[in-house]
């Protein structure tokens, strides 16, 4: 007889209904926000709803949104990835340096993503078997990177990228059905990465992780493998959008990346990953770098000073992580 | 037969002798109250039950026949599970997908394994209704009451089969009507056969539910006895000293 009750209250689903679960989403107000930005820029400018502003503004965030998407593992995991910039650049100077000594794209790509593998790697065994605070490891590795960067291209610009310099070029900065490439992959990447999120035991840990890593020990969660995981996934996106770039750019300098880690930061934040760790969705990651750059993009239309964009994305940062405290002060009431 | 059983067991950290001689007895379905002060040797009792150290004497006997646990994982395969209060609990995840932390199950897609988030809901929709608790698998634990949190993390337990669960205060720091719940989990594990070590400083509570009571004092047994037999009066007596054994 109460068993009845017991399992009608168990298998009645979770409350409300779609529209607000919906609502109750921070990346659904992030997107009203984007379209917002969208629609007024339309009315106010007569530059931004033109194909090539478009074009522009899709790729240009493609770049910021790849990177963030690996951002929003390491931060759902608890953690904090802040060589994100130096490793698209050490990327980008693999694949220069070896294309340009006469190899080809396939090989000069594996090069750069092998590096960048191993940047991550570097920095996930240094925080999970040796303990290090994620600060500070990935915060080293932005200095040694970047630097190594330097030292393998001698701080020179390499333009001349060999047999498959078109190739390279058509990659990052070409377009198919009138998307450029770099949109193609971004959508293609933040599709799996949302996949694995939602449906792969990979993703399930990596948010326990970052809930509680003390539970996700004692529940025998490989703990220290999955940390190193999740940097190196976080590296592999930074080693993917190094090569894009230097496609897009036709040459590549050791400034490439600089100070880029703030801003992808800012994009996982925007989209809902928080800082404490534990939450994050991978859709989340791209309107949030969507927002930043129709934002970044409205600051050139509408002639306001450029150097203001700092102040911009810094201050996005500090106000997203402002109503995640209020939201949370409100739901322990 | 007793579900455990520990005969003489000693644990000693150099000098000092956390467990001296210990003898206790717990039958299936037997819920057993472990009382003590700061220091008496409860942790360490339990850890030595959970596997976690090898005791320095003495012997474990699960099921009449001895067992050797030179890890947790020994412990937990002969039956054993301990429900750590809030520690093992992910407060961004649902209920079933903490119940099942650590042990999704999988549906295979090629060489793509996807977590099985029905089975897990139906499974552990079942624990639930099993522990008699209102508590719904989706929903996200953050919002859960102490008592229903308790639930996830023994359902996690009921999964492996425990035969023993060991409880390190499960009634801590919740309020009123959670303790209550917490002692209908409780109660509902031992009509399932399930032994039950509880590890309190609440009287009342232990009192409530205990078959058993077991007094630890500076490492030594002083009290094994029915709790109908007992009183508070003589186990805080007993815990402080004044009474010397019982």
């Amino acid at each position: 007889m109460t068993n009845v009750t017991i399992s009608d209250v168990i298998n009645r689903s979770e409350h409300r209904g779609a529209l607000s679960r919906i609502t109750g989403q921070q990346t659904f107000w992030v997107f009203v926000a984007a379209v917002l930005a969208c629609l007024a820029l339309t009315l106010m400018t007569d530059t931004f709803a033109t194909e090539r502003n478009l074009f522009n503004v899709t790729r240009n965030f493609a770049f910021v949104g790849i990177v963030a998407l690996g951002m929003t593992a390491v931060i759902a995991s608890g953690g904090i990835d802040l060589s994100v910039g130096s490793t698209v650049v050490i990327s980008a100077m693999t694949i220069g340096v070896v294309m340009s000594a006469g190899w080809p794209f396939w090989i000069g790509a594996l090069a750069a993503l092998g590096v960048s593998l191993l940047v991550g790697a570097v920095n996930g065994i240094l925080i999970a078997y040796a303990k290090m605070p994620p600060f500070v490891v990935t915060l080293g590795m932005l200095s040694v990177a970047r630097s190594l960067a330097m030292v393998l291209s001698n701080n020179k610009m390499i333009y001349q990228f060999g047999p498959d310099h078109d190739l390279l070029l058509w990659l990052g900065g070409g377009s198919t059905l009138g998307l450029p490439h770099p949109l193609i992959i971004l959508l293609i990447l933040a599709a799996i990465t949302a996949f694995a999120f939602r449906w792969l035991r990979w993703g399930q840990h990596l948010f326990a992780l970052g809930g509680n890593e003390q539970a996700a020990r004692l529940t025998g969660i490989a703990v220290n493998r999955l940390k190193v995981s999740v940097y190196m996934f976080s590296a592999l996106m930074a080693g993917i959008t190094g090569i894009l770039e230097v496609g897009w750019l036709g040459g590549v300098t050791t400034n490439l990346g600089q100070a880029m880690e703030l801003t992808v930061i800012a994009a996982a934040v925007i989209g809902g990953a928080n800082l404490a760790g534990g939450t994050g969705t991978a859709f989340g990651a791209v309107i949030g770098a969507l927002l930043i750059e129709v934002i970044r993009n409205s600051l050139i239309l509408l002639g306001i000073s450029t150097f203001w964009q700092g102040t911009f994305v810094g201050s996005f940062i500090v106000i997203a992580v402002a109503f995640d405290r209020i939201r949370q002060a409100r739901s322990s009431e | 037969m007793s579900a455990l059983e520990l005969r003489n067991i000693s644990k000693h950290f150099g000098a000092i002798r956390a467990l001296n001689n210990v003898s206790l007895t717990i039958e299936p379905g037997e819920v057993v109250g472990l009382m003590g002060d700061n220091g008496a040797g409860k942790s360490t009792m339990v850890k030595v039950i959970a596997g976690n150290f090898a005791p320095s004497s003495g012997d474990i006997l699960i099921n009449g026949s001895k067992a050797h646990f030179h890890k947790p994982l020994d412990a937990q395969k002969a039956g054993i599970e301990v429900v750590y209060q809030d520690l093992a609990i992910c407060n961004n995840l649902s209920a079933a997908s903490n119940v099942f932390l650590g042990r999704e199950p999988v549906r295979r897609f090629g060489p793509i394994q996807i977590v099985d988030y029905g089975k897990m809901r139906s499974r552990a929709g079942e624990l639930f209704a099993r522990l008699k608790s209102e508590t719904r698998p989706r929903d996200v634990v953050r919002r859960m009451s102490g008592g229903q949190r308790q639930a996830v993390a023994i359902a996690r337990s009921l999964l492996t089969d425990a035969r023993i669960i060991l409880m390190d205060e499960p009634t801590a720091a919740i309020s009123v009507r959670q303790v209550a719940e917490v002692l209908n989990l409780i109660r509902q594990l031992s009509e399932h056969g399930i032994a039950v070590v509880l590890i309190s400083h609440r009287m009342p509570d232990v009192f409530e539910v205990a078959d058993k009571v077991a007094v630890l004092r500076r490492g030594e047994l002083v009290a094994s006895k029915p709790a109908s037999k007992s009183s508070p009066e003589e186990v805080t007596g007993l815990i402080t000293g004044a009474i010397e054994t019982a």
